[in-house]
């Protein structure tokens, strides 16, 4: 004690003994003190950087005005509209730097090429981050306070979709996991409301199965609840993981709430044909374009068709025969919203196509299934397992409501604190491992998780995390002016008989018409425009191809001769074009020479044969609609409005806008028009 | 020794500058190597003397993303028979992910790795290593990565241009190719596109083949398509080029 008593007044002495120490002392400690922020600043991180961009400049041929353009200190990018203040520039030197396109070192790089400008929108918008940080571990990686760290680059789309709603053309992944939450069924149980307040419909036609029993047995049932994938490979049906007795309860249910209906099926007595004859089923399957729409597994077990509706690889094992052939007779008696058309097959086609159909099953299919028969309590418990798993939210059960929010709402799914989540041992701990993961195997994340296991690959798990990763609460705070919005399916409904045969027949299916409908074929909203009546009705009634290389087209309906009046009148009635003045085109009769003009300019000065067959002998394009009978099927305003701007008429076709001038478009119309083909010399076909 | 290295002030120097050389010298290979846990882990009970490429190479994907197709590469003995059980390595640039980074060979000699690009576009040259009696094999793979600009490029590319510059066909979409007199280049004929400057390139979209003296059936797109789709249609032909394409313009020394 003594001892240290000693030390310290020895040091005072020293230090203080007299004024003039004291002083140079004290200034001494004022001058290190003023030293410490300058000194921390020059050994901070972003000053590092930016001496390492220095150096990495000096040897490049344009390091002068490289030089020139930097700008030592702290960056900033300030939007108070947007509430970003992002400081990334300030290491991120190279961003705006065109000659640094060969630099691949970070933070050096120079940013791909975007649509936007980093001054308009800064970085975090699209990254995530935090940009007022200034060290790397907070901008990038921070996670305090329901911080959210920058999204890796497979889910980069994510941060396009927080403004853009629509689907553009350069995010396929985020255009895949939007629709794929709207067809897999995710918004029937969680909902998703948009930052515009409207809410994500889903786009997927799960059946109902208040008549189920008339379609399906038992036995299928269970089978197809065990392994839905195991029945058809492409069904976006998820796997309930259920045990033996949950299957077999809950199809004890579904058969005990069926309730049988009138023209459901066939009484057994009806059915007169016993058709066997599978070249001729082949043949109607391939006639009605039924693959257009259904999927069928070839032998190398690679699917074919379409994903309209369901694949029919064993179907046989799933319907009942009696079902069939009423279904096939008019589908919209079992389920009067399908998207099936109403074919009006003769009862000898029904039968031909439904003995072809029901050949298709897998003998081996749900062999070992023998369900006995069921108790009341048996079925109390299927009614409650349906209740608990949440199946009415997608199917129309009989004696079970629909229920509201049944799953956790998804809305800002994209800015879900981490604090909230419980990772999985070993799962790295981000949001994007996060819902990748509960996608992926949702039932790893507890037994109580009642999210049933879906089939998706890699790329779609991607796509449907990178959908919802856009779903952020920034995205609901941006000003309105940013937001692109949706495009919208409209409820268009046409009227009278006609729209009641086009109801029947499914157009909607494939077509588009006034924003509402499939992009399979056609957008048919100008169609009464374009088209000439006697070719119109003659292709209700018998759809040839228009182009050659198509393999899904029209299939051909049986309609009466009065139904097909009734929708060619409508047609030409009602879908008219206001820019297509009927008036203003062209005459009908051309002269020979304006012709032979039009001939020239198609064959050299816009080649269109191309892609178009004019003439058979000589052309080859494969692309475009043939146009050797394009005279008796387009009406010449049409074709002159559309040789002048395909686009104004039809977004997105492919054919170039070629700015024809009047004269030139004119001719060109006076020569298709004279392109009538032999069937109208041969008259009707 | 000792005592000199304590005397002499140069040697530590020398020491230093020669561990910082060495430690730089093994920067570029720091990413090569990863989870050599994994490698370890496998245990190899044959091994071949050439690797050959099953699939998987030459891909395009998007920067940051998995790959369409898995890389499967196939160990050989000298006798040209598949080796199963043997080991192989999987190597890329920093930011590929291998997945897995070994592997032993299946019954048929084949490893399969999925594989996910880094984030910058470009081309990726990974590599599989295969150890053989006494040296390794070495198979190289190239990946094609494409960033935004590039992909929109390929997604326009494939609603304008395909059709007709791509001579693959299938039942689901026809190739207009063989009908074309004129052959078309396809996107990544590097042979001929790589000596066209972007201007050209530009010119011939804009205004259609006669604008180069080239065919008439390439019709013009200057009012289909913005400068910027445009533009991106290069990108992406500039991306896919084989022989890759080198930008024209300044050369810096130190490249």
């Amino acid at each position: 004690m003594q001892f240290l008593k000693k030390v310290f007044s020895s040091a005072w002495h020293t230090l203080f003994g007299d004024p003039v120490r004291a002083f140079g002392v004290v200034s001494l400690v004022l001058l290190l003190a003023l030293a410490v922020t300058p000194t921390k600043e020059h050994f901070s991180q972003w000053h590092r950087y930016q001496r390492q961009y220095l150096s990495l400049i000096r040897d490049r041929g344009d390091a002068v005005s490289l030089r020139r353009r930097f700008q030592p200190g702290i960056h900033q990018i300030w939007l108070p509209d947007l509430g970003v203040v992002d400081r990334c520039t300030t290491c991120h030197l190279g961003l705006s730097e065109a000659s640094l396109a060969d630099e691949h070192r970070q933070p050096f790089r120079k940013h791909p090429v975007i649509p936007h400008a980093l001054e308009g929108f800064g970085c975090v918008i699209c990254h995530g981050g935090q940009g007022a940080a200034t060290t790397v571990a907070e901008a990038h990686h921070s996670q305090r306070d329901g911080e959210m760290p920058i999204l890796p680059t497979r889910y980069i789309e994510a941060g396009c979709g927080q403004c853009h709603q629509n689907a553009l053309a350069g995010t396929p992944q985020l255009n895949l996991g939007r629709s794929m939450l709207t067809r897999y069924g995710c918004v029937h149980c969680h909902t998703i409301t948009q930052p515009d307040g409207t809410k994500v419909a889903a786009t997927d036609h799960p059946p109902s199965l208040v008549h189920i029993a008339d379609k399906s047995s038992r036995e299928w049932i269970y089978s197809w609840l065990k392994d839905p994938q195991a029945y058809a490979a492409s069904t976006t049906m998820p796997n309930y993981k259920l045990s033996d007795t949950d299957a077999s309860d809950i199809s004890a249910y579904l058969i005990s709430s069926s309730k049988s209906q009138a023209g459901d099926t066939v009484a057994p007595g009806v059915k007169t044909v016993a058709a066997t004859d599978p070249a001729a089923g082949a043949s109607l399957y391939g006639e009605s374009f039924c693959s257009s729409c259904h999927a069928v597994q070839n032998a190398a077990g690679n699917l074919v068709g379409g994903d309209v509706g369901p694949e029919l690889t064993r179907i046989g094992n799933k319907v009942k025969p009696e079902w069939l052939l009423a279904w096939l007779d008019n589908p919209r008696i079992y389920d009067a919203t399908t998207p099936m058309p109403h074919y009006r097959f003769t009862s000898q086609q029904i039968a031909t196509l439904a003995g072809y159909l029901q050949a298709k099953s897998d003998s081996d299919y749900g062999t070992n299934v023998h369900l006995s028969a069921t108790t009341p309590q048996q079925i109390a418990h299927g009614r409650k397992l349906i209740v608990e798993l949440g199946c009415a939210a997608c199917h129309e059960i009989g004696g079970v409501q629909k229920p509201d929010n049944f799953a956790p709402e998804l809305s800002t799914i994209g800015s879900k604190p981490l604090a909230q989540i419980v990772f999985l041992a070993g799962m790295d701990h981000s949001l994007p491992t996060y819902i990748a993961g509960k996608i992926r195997q949702p039932r790893a994340f507890g037994g109580s998780t009642k999210m049933p296991q879906f089939s998706l690959t890699n790329a779609q798990t991607d796509a449907v995390t990178t959908a919802l990763l856009a779903l952020t609460s920034r995205s609901r705070s941006m000003p309105d002016s940013l937001r692109i919005a949706e495009v919208v399916e409209t409820n268009y409904q046409p009227a009278g008989h006609a729209g009641k045969l086009m109801t029947e027949l499914a157009c909607f299916s494939c077509h588009r018409i006034q924003g509402k409908g499939g992009d399979m074929a056609p957008d048919l909203t100008w169609e009464g425009s374009a088209v000439q009546r006697q070719w119109l009705s003659d292709f209700l009634k018998n759809p040839n191809t228009l182009r050659p290389s198509l393999i899904r087209r029209m299939p051909r309906f049986n309609l009466s001769d009065n139904d097909n009046k009734e929708l060619t009148d409508y047609i030409l009635a009602v879908y008219q074009s206001p820019v297509v003045d009927p008036d203003l085109a062209p005459s009908a009769t051309n002269s020979p020479d304006l012709v032979e003009h039009g001939r020239q300019l198609f064959y050299s000065k816009y080649a269109c044969q191309g892609c178009h067959i004019a003439d058979t002998k000589t052309d080859k394009g494969y692309i475009g609609p043939t146009l050797t009978q394009v005279g008796s099927r387009l009406t010449p305003a049409w074709v002159c409005a559309w040789l002048r701007n395909p686009q104004a008429l039809r977004p997105g076709t492919a054919q170039p806008n070629q700015n024809l001038n009047e004269e030139d478009a004119g001719a060109l119309t006076a020569f298709l028009m004279s392109l009538k083909g032999s069937s109208a010399k041969g008259g009707k076909r | 020794m000792k005592q000199s290295a304590a005397t002499d002030p140069i040697f530590p120097r020398v020491m230093h500058v020669a561990s910082c050389l060495t430690i730089l010298a093994l920067v570029p290979f720091a990413g090569c190597k990863r989870e050599p846990s994994a490698v370890s882990a496998l245990k190899a009970t044959a091994s071949g003397t050439a690797l050959i490429e099953s699939s998987g190479g030459h891909q395009v994907g998007a920067t940051g993303t998995a790959l369409k197709d898995p890389l499967v590469v196939q160990v050989n003995d000298e006798h040209g028979t598949a080796v199963a059980g043997a080991i192989v390595e999987f190597h890329g640039p920093l930011g590929v992910s291998f997945d897995p980074a070994a592997v032993l060979t299946d019954s048929s000699g084949q490893a399969t790795t999925a594989v996910t690009l880094g984030s910058i576009s470009g081309l990726y040259h990974l590599s599989a290593v295969t150890p053989a009696k006494s040296h390794s094999v070495t198979l190289d793979a190239v990946e094609t990565a494409l960033g935004y600009q590039q992909r929109l490029g390929a997604i326009l590319a494939d609603r304008y241009c395909t059709r007709c510059h791509d001579p693959e066909s299938s039942a689901e979409r026809v190739s207009n190719f063989d009908n074309l007199e004129v052959k078309p280049h396809t996107f990544s004929d590097g042979n001929t596109l790589n000596k066209m400057s972007d201007a050209d390139l530009v010119a011939i979209i804009e205004h259609g083949g006669p604008a180069l003296n080239r065919s008439a059936l390439m019709p013009s797109y200057r009012n289909t398509l913005s400068a910027a789709e445009i533009r991106a249609l290069i990108a992406y032909s500039r991306a896919v080029s084989d022989p890759p394409y080198q930008a024209a313009g300044t050369v810096y020394a130190n490249k």
